[in-house]
């Protein structure tokens, strides 16, 4: 990797302050994407700000209807959680499945939510269960967060503290994982909670996205076979080595009903 | 001797102890004074013309010792890398040998061949260094496609391979196999690729050397399979410094799986810069080069027949494979898909006449060479799954048309259409075996759950032979071999009783250092912990061919037990001597000498130390000290085979395969440690289910760029793909080495892709599918079914 200078700040005002004032600095919460881009001289940051020294940033606590996650909760206690796991357990096991027990233990949600990898899971969750984002200067509702692909709302030096997901009646995430990566090849998050249902699928596009005709069939009749012959146009959809924008347009079918089926277990 | 440590138990592995406690020593911790560290500029094409190369920046930069590029070889007349066996195509003319320079000189051939080498004080420097060269190519049209490679029009990899072929070979007499089909009541046909894999070595390639001024003397520490052969290639080939100013050290080396047997570019480079430079120089892969550079694996376009008679007797087999030999010609290359690979299209069948023809090409790609199995599973792809398919067409159990066709045990030796003759084997109790511990006979029940479920259950069968344990040298020489493939061994006792054991084999995860311990123990009666086995040092272990070929234990343990003989030889006139009594009347047994038929004895400890104290000695017909050499050809190859049952299920709406159970039944021959014999099972059945289910090389058929150039998209196999193994042994000795022992580090990589190939097609059989190529991927799953469904309706 390229040299950079290395800070780790202790309070989220130190940190933004230091991201503001170097303007080709990062933030980096479990560096699980941004170390190997590093290694591989992808990315040459002047400043790298670790955020693991900022206590205020991790933690779990239920507020009302809600689960509320600091920023830089690790995957592996969103899983083991007591709170998580009877609020949400659709939350619990979806940590619980992301990559593999180093990951889990390293990577973080905030991490997770702000890189906005078209694979990854967290922004599944965050969109079926219409989360809120708490960043350092505001709130951001989840269909307002995510913008394209690696593309968030958020704005140079804000950082997100913490999200908050309202707890669900019904809810279930189930993927497909890239054979090789194991990262999610089609996810489907599908919850039904007081805003209504909602499917937001992961993997398959460019950015996360939900199937609004799933999301209309599941209110009128919240069964598998509501939505059995929904199809989704594969048009645009993610392509590679693993899986044709064809397959990935089937599988969002599949897991869709899976999860459903998930759901109502 | 005693049951816990002797011949057949289950020993720990010895060396487990500093692999598991992170004290193990291999080449990147190696803490050599004044280091240097090298860095190797690539080419990012397939093919280019290199127009210019400009390194006066990069020199100028911190921590820059010094810059060579291909131009810098060809001024100090450094030789090309050789392929060592040379192939005789159908007309008698040797293959086609392009040159293959240590590092490009004009030309740059695969996407990661050598174009500049960067000495620095770091690392970092050096990679830094290596942005600021300039290079100018002139990218060129390349060839990445195998089975067009030899199409006419196709873009030439060099000039000195017109039509880019590198031979045109063939084994068996092709009018008696027509006449034989001419004659069939069925004949079965197979269009097939055999994947190309990247061998991915928990270690990656390394290399550090350093020259010493005073004597003239290089030391080269590589991750090396046969330190010995990398110092002969070095020696007499490339580099030309004498053999015996070259030291090879081969120290710990964390997997190979044929990957390190060869002479690469990298570790040639660091060994002759480092008397250039002056300092040490250290280099260790990354692993996005390890994808790049380590020679790839397998990679056949294959069209195969199976002519049988009306009660499905094998009547002939033909078959056409095109092999890639990638950009060069590496080590071992020519001979894989030949010696390797069609001599062993017998498989366990009476099969009275085959023909094979191959073809070898090159492309602008990786080189491919060995890869474990090497040729092998290939051979066992092609035969096991044409027979399973004739099994379908013909409407016979699989398991039945296998016994039918079965070299009965009565035939040994028995000697194929293909040159080898099999030595021992008993094939029908291993099928017998495999099918009650698999419970075939309840897998239609099995079915039937499964597909209530919703999932294609199937099941597979792969009756495997190979022929390892390479390898009789007089035989490999007139087949072109350039070295002969015997094994050495050296006992040499210390005074104070305890023995170091040279090899000339090399371990790097197989537990040579238990096993021939073992038979140390066995043979002498010397406890485990006063045996020390050394390898892979030239300057500390007699010459040897070193490890590749389940050959170890069959050609080293054999020098081994024939240095035994001498030790006990020897230790008896000394005894005699010691005991006053005849030599004849002298016994060795569980580690003392012995007057037969008198309570007189002498333990082999004090015997030694006779030897090295000799003031009570035979002096007039024995020298003293109790050190001997053994070296071992071996008569023939040996043959293990087995039986191995797969059984899967197939979820058709997502495509994903899941193994529910896996039994291999395997002849070994006689086994030294069944320990370590299943850990080499497992492992290959996981690097051959791998190869089915999940690996495959992926390159971009017009840039020659390597996709599946990480792990983000080279499926690797890991520990939750498998179900647990049932693994068992129906021994029959080989009969031409002193241990009786056959093979054991290849068989599970041979057999296994065709039992989960064959259980696949069964599984999907019910919904129409007729062939799914390896890797059987989902999405390559899903798409066979969706055709099958597509084909139905139309």
């Amino acid at each position: 990797m390229y040299d950079f200078a290395y800070h780790r700040p202790k309070s989220v005002a130190d940190a933004v302050s230091l991201l503001k004032s170097k303007p080709e600095a990062r933030a980096m919460s479990g560096g699980m994407t941004l170390i190997p881009t590093l290694k591989q001289r992808l990315a040459r940051p002047s400043d790298v700000v670790d955020l693991g020294g900022v206590k205020e940033l991790a933690g779990i606590k239920v507020e009302g209807n809600n689960v509320v996650v600091g920023g830089m909760t690790r995957h592996a206690d969103v899983a083991g959680s007591a709170e998580v796991k009877a609020a949400i357990p659709a939350l619990a096991y979806l940590a619980g499945h992301i990559g593999d027990p180093q990951v889990r233990n390293r990577g973080t949600i905030g991490g997770s939510v702000a890189n906005n990898d078209p694979a990854a899971d967290y922004p599944g969750a965050v969109v079926a269960l219409n989360a809120t984002v708490t960043t350092n200067t505001r709130k951001i509702t989840a269909d307002d967060f995510f913008k394209g692909l690696f593309e968030t709302a958020l704005a140079d030096g804000e950082l997100i503290t913490s999200i908050s997901f309202p707890k669900a009646e019904k809810a279930a995430y189930v993927k497909v994982p890239n054979p090789a990566s194991r990262y999610a090849m089609v996810g489907v998050f599908v919850a039904k909670t007081a805003a209504g249902v909602r499917v937001a699928v992961t993997g398959a596009g460019a950015c996360v996205f939900r199937v609004k005709a799933m999301e209309d069939a599941l209110a009128k009749n919240f069964s598998s076979a509501a939505i059995k012959d929904i199809k989704i146009p594969f048009e645009g959809l993610n392509s590679d080595i693993h899986g044709s924008s064809e397959y990935r347009a089937h599988l969002v079918g599949v897991m869709a009903r899976r999860a459903v089926d998930a759901a109502n277990k | 001797m005693t049951a816990a440590t002797g011949i057949g138990a289950r020993v720990l592995r010895t060396e487990d102890k500093r692999f598991l406690t992170g004290t193990g020593r291999y080449v990147d911790d190696l803490p050599l004074a004044r280091a240097t560290y090298a860095y190797f500029l690539r080419s990012p094409h397939a093919h280019a013309r290199i127009k210019s190369i400009d390194v006066s920046a990069a020199a100028k930069m911190p921590g820059v010792v010094n810059i060579f590029t291909g131009k810098d070889l060809v001024d100090a007349k450094v030789g090309g890398l050789i392929c060592g066996w040379t192939v005789k195509d159908k007309h008698g003319q040797p293959h086609k040998a392009p040159a293959h320079p240590v590092m490009a000189v004009d030309t740059v051939r695969y996407v990661g061949d050598t174009v500049a080498m960067i000495v620095a004080n770091s690392h970092d420097e050096a990679k830094d260094a290596a942005e600021a060269i300039k290079v100018d190519y002139d990218v060129k049209p390349a060839t990445i496609d195998l089975a067009k490679a030899l199409d006419k029009g196709a873009t030439e990899v060099h000039p000195e391979a017109p039509g880019n072929l590198i031979y045109d070979w063939e084994i068996g007499v092709k009018a008696d196999v027509d006449a034989a089909f001419a004659k069939a009541a069925h004949v079965t046909k197979l269009d097939l690729v055999n994947n190309r894999l990247i061998p991915n070595a928990m270690e990656p390639r390394a290399a550090a050397a350093e020259y010493d001024k005073g004597t003239g003397h290089y030391t080269l520490w590589s991750t090396s399979q046969n330190p010995h052969v990398l110092r002969l290639i070095l020696s007499a080939f490339v580099l030309g410094i004498p053999e015996h100013k070259l030291r090879v050290i081969a120290p710990d080396v964390g997997g190979g799986f044929g990957s390190k047997i060869f002479c690469y570019a990298d570790e040639t480079m660091v060994c002759w810069a480092a008397s250039r430079v002056g300092r040490p120089i250290k280099w260790t892969a990354e692993r996005s080069e390890s994808f790049q550079t380590d020679c790839h694996g397998r990679d056949h376009v294959t069209h195969a027949e199976l002519a049988l008679d009306k009660d499905g007797k094998f009547l002939a087999l033909k078959v056409e494979t095109i092999a890639n030999m990638g950009a060069y010609l590496s080590t071992f290359s020519t001979a894989v898909p030949t010696y390797l690979y069609a001599t062993l299209l017998a498989g366990q069948y009476t099969t009275p006449l085959i023909y094979a023809n191959v073809k070898a090409a090159v492309t602008h790609t990786a080189p491919v060479d060995a890869y474990r199995g090497a040729g092998r599973p290939e051979a066992t792809f092609v035969i096991e799954t044409i027979v399973s398919k004739a099994a379908a067409e013909m409407k016979i159990d699989p398991a039945e048309l296998r016994r039918k066709n079965f070299i009965p045990s009565t035939a040994f030796p028995y000697q194929t259409p293909v040159a080898l003759q099999y030595d021992s084997g008993n094939y029908p109790p291993i099928i017998d075996e495999a099918m009650k511990i698999a419970d075939y006979k309840g897998f239609e029940a099995r079915r039937a759950e499964a597909k209530s479920r919703g999932m294609l259950r199937g099941i597979g069968f792969s009756s495997y032979i190979e022929a390892c344990g390479l390898a009789p040298s007089q035989v490999v020489g007139s087949l072109g071999a350039g070295v002969g493939q015997w094994e050495s061994a050296q006992i040499k006792f210390n005074p104070t009783g305890n023995v170091q054991v040279m090899t000339g084999a090399h371990s790097h995860g197989q537990g040579h250092e238990t096993t021939f311990a073992q038979l140390i123990h066995d043979k002498l009666g010397v406890p485990m912990d006063q045996i020390e086995i050394v390898h892979g040092d030239t300057a500390t272990t007699p010459f040897g061919m070193g490890t590749y070929g389940s050959r170890s234990l069959a050609v080293g343990g054999s020098a081994i037990v024939k240095a035994t003989e001498k030790i006990i030889a020897k230790g008896k006139k000394v005894a005699a001597h010691l005991m006053e009594a005849s030599v004849a009347d002298v016994e060795f047994e569980n580690g003392t000498f012995k007057v037969a038929g008198t309570d007189k004895s002498v333990p082999l400890a004090q015997v030694v130390f006779a030897a090295y104290v000799p003031h009570n000695y035979p002096h007039a017909d024995t020298e003293p000290g109790m050190d001997e050499n053994a070296f071992y050809d071996p008569a023939n190859f040996v043959y293990p085979a087995g039986t191995q049952i797969c059984e899967l299920e197939i979820d058709p709406e997502t495509g994903t395969t899941e193994i529910v159970a896996f039994t291999a039944i395997d002849d070994f021959g006689n086994i030294i440690n069944p320990m370590i014999v299943e850990g080499q099972v497992h492992g290959g059945i996981v690097q051959g289910v791998g190869q089915a289910l999940m690996e495959g090389a992926v390159y971009d058929k017009s840039t020659g760029q390597l996709i599946s150039g990480s792990y983000m998209d080279y499926t690797m196999p890991r520990a939750d793909n498998f179900p647990s193994f049932k693994h068992g042994n129906k021994h029959t000795p080989c009969p031409h080495n002193p241990q009786g022992v056959k093979g054991c580090g290849e068989a599970g990589a041979i057999a296994s892709p065709a039992a989960v190939m064959n259980a696949v097609h069964n599984a999907l059989a019910p919904v129409g599918v007729k062939h799914v190529e390896m890797p059987a991927t989902p999405l390559n799953v899903w798409q066979s079914i969706k055709g099958a469904q597509r084909q139905a309706a139309e």
